[in-house]
């Protein structure tokens, strides 16, 4: 937590930049990629990221750490480096090394600091998630520099040309816009889903800036024994789901939410909840969307029986079209909604799944 | 075995109102509660001390006189000591200030018992930023490991530890040597009730308070306002931007007429939509 939320800026106090850190020149996204495989928010990095570079008027570099002994791997790592260039880096910094195979605190760390002092950006962004925050606070600390978590608008500030990362505190309640004035580079996390995922041009060149990693696995201390993929579609899919059901204590009982998922059955959608549902046990904790649950933006998200507290709104505003039934005609999540419906969830869930139901049905038949 | 808790006494986050005209936070009567997160954290702890039948669990806070009641309250569910990191120069530490200034008090207890495991909340509710205990790790040299889901094992013959850590996309099984530093994933213990000697050693006890110098801190730049990095220069009331929404017709109206209504609408608006919903539906 930054304790000093409340304190605004000290008037008088001069803000400049140690000469030290004028070297620092780029706009970098750690572009974060498990067996090959790279997390969407990367991409959704890359296009928030160009648009501070050219804000800038300064280079936009991706970062990807990887490594293993096999070809796939190997490849995937090449395609990885040429989807970033397709996002809008302008440069791929590639780090390669057998310890890298697997995400580790220790390994990761030390070789993004040493790529960090080596290249000199003067931003470096990350995705929120569980590698993105380990990784990022580690970081942050081994170069002793600023790093705010969660932002949810990253702007430039015309005067100083520093980041301005604006993130919600207090559950939600309040904006904050954090700056790192005094050092380099000004480090910010961002969770899936907050940025729109960008356009991409294949045709785009860029350069690949390739680099080998040379600790060996006995320098190491942490070892993995395993990895057990998750193997249930379960809320870890929320916030990438197209279709949003979610329900809140208007449901009445837990029993209830058995409509939602009658709902999401027939919408293929996945089922999310409130902070107050979740505290009280009625569904998984990983299905809470909101401040400190999921960030969504669905192309349809159903809200029902949930008051649209701040603090369940900052994690779905994004969505397209936001469907509202609550019984409360003064709810607060009728001022932001697309469609509102002033009636109990219990009643309108199970007459809107019929209602799709129906209408699909129809549609299909007549195409 | 010595294992060190960080806890954060923090505002109960669901009881704070904000000030209609000034956007500032209106403290008063709003509770302070143990950061949630970290009685997790305490519970897996005082777990692992039980399991190998002794050690000591030293709770560890940093913030105003008034955290002694998270400390007091860690001591009646079991804890064995607890010590209170408070001096006014604390004040307006960021994430790097707040990990330098644990870090420095966590060396001190080592000198007293070295320390094995430190252990944090996964983050806490009104910072919700996870960056204070990889912060710690990283400044003491720590094994760290994060959003820790169950202790598998704990040998301090061998001195390692082996955990199944949340991943993206799975479980990742690990074994560390320790000292090593753990953030507990909420959820996965359920917090004990105090015991009744516990209770009543609990507020009995002077807890133990430690100002900038007591915890080693030798340079008061590196703690406080000057030593973060960051700075707020802006806090502002989230700007009412959308529109109302369009209210359907209910009056006289059964739910169905309502929900086919809402469907049409849905289909006439976005033919996008209907396509999807054949798609993900198919």
């Amino acid at each position: 937590m930054n304790a000093n939320t409340e304190n605004a800026r000290p008037k008088g106090r001069r803000f400049q930049l140690d000469p030290k850190f004028e070297a620092y020149k780029g706009v970098w996204v750690f572009v974060e990629q498990e067996r090959g495989e790279v997390h969407p928010v990367s991409w959704e990095l890359l296009g928030e990221g160009r648009k501070l570079a050219d804000q800038l008027g300064a280079v936009l570099g991706a970062v990807i750490l990887g490594g293993g002994e096999e070809e796939a791997l190997a490849d995937a790592l090449e395609k990885a480096c040429e989807e970033a260039i397709g996002f809008g880096a302008d440069l791929v910094y590639l780090a390669t090394g057998e310890v890298l195979a697997d995400y580790r605190n220790e390994t990761y760390t030390s070789a993004l600091t040493d790529l960090v002092n080596t290249h000199k950006p003067e931003i470096l962004m990350l995705g929120a998630t569980t590698l993105g925050r380990d990784l990022a606070g580690s970081v942050a600390t081994t170069l002793g520099t600023g790093l705010t978590a969660d932002c949810t608008e990253l702007d430039i500030d015309p005067e100083t040309r520093s980041l301005m990362a604006t993130r919600p505190t207090f559950g939600g309640s309040l904006l904050c816009t954090i700056q790192t004035l005094n050092y380099r580079p000004q480090m910010a996390t961002v969770r899936p889903r907050v940025m729109a995922m960008p356009a991409v041009d294949p045709a785009r060149s860029g350069e690949i800036v390739r680099s080998g990693f040379g600790m060996s696995e006995d320098d190491v201390l942490a070892k993995v024994l395993e990895f057990i993929p998750d193997e249930a579609r379960e809320g870890a899919q929320l916030p990438y789901a197209e279709i949003i059901v979610s329900g809140g204590l208007g449901m009445g009982k837990p029993e209830n939410f058995k409509l939602l998922f009658d709902l999401a059955g027939v919408l293929g959608a996945e089922v999310g909840a409130s902070r107050p549902v979740i505290q009280a046990g009625w569904v998984e904790a990983d299905r809470q969307v909101g401040q400190t649950g999921k960030t969504v933006r669905p192309r349809l998200y159903i809200a029902a029986g949930i008051s649209g507290a701040v603090q369940h709104r900052v994690g779905m505003e994004g969505s397209d079209v936001i469907v509202a039934i609550n019984s409360d005609p003064q709810a607060p999540i009728f001022d932001f909604a697309t469609y509102g419906i002033v009636g109990d969830a219990v009643q309108i869930v199970p007459a809107l799944t019929e209602a799709f139901r129906k209408r699909l049905a129809v549609t299909r038949a007549a195409s | 075995m010595h294992i060190v808790v960080c806890i954060k006494q923090v505002p109960d986050s669901a009881q704070i109102r904000i000030h209609p005209v000034t956007n500032t936070i209106m403290r008063q009567g709003v509770p302070a509660i143990v950061n949630p997160y970290d009685m997790f954290a305490l519970e897996e702890a005082l777990r692992v001390r039980d399991r190998l039948g002794g050690g000591k669990v030293t709770v560890l806070t940093m913030g105003p006189p008034t955290a002694e009641a998270a400390l007091r309250k860690s001591l009646s569910l079991g804890a064995d000591d607890a010590v209170l990191l408070t001096d006014r120069l604390f004040a307006g530490s960021d994430t790097l200030a707040t990990s330098f200034a644990l870090s420095q008090a966590i060396l001190r207890l080592s000198e007293q018992e070295p320390v094995d495991i430190v252990f944090t909340g996964k983050q806490t509710i009104d910072g919700d930023t996870a960056q204070v205990g990889p912060g710690i790790a990283t400044r003491l040299n720590l094994n760290l490991l994060t959003y820790v889901a169950k202790i598998e094992k704990v040998d301090p013959e061998a001195g390692s530890i082996r955990v199944h850590r949340r991943a993206e996309g799975g479980v990742q099984v690990l074994e560390a040597p320790m000292p090593c530093l753990i953030t507990l994933l909420e959820g996965v213990n359920t917090l004990r009730h105090g015991s009744m000697p516990d209770m009543f050693r609990a507020a009995r006890t002077q807890i133990t308070r430690w100002g900038r110098e007591d915890a080693g801190i030798d340079d008061p730049t590196r703690i406080g306002l000057k030593g973060s990095p960051t700075v707020v220069t802006k806090v502002f009331a989230p700007k009412p931007t959308a529109e109302p929404a369009t209210q359907l017709e209910v009056a006289g109206r059964s739910p169905a007429d309502v929900a086919a209504d809402l469907v049409e609408r849905l289909f006439d608006d976005s033919g996008d939509l209907e396509r999807l919903l054949l798609r993900q539906a198919g």
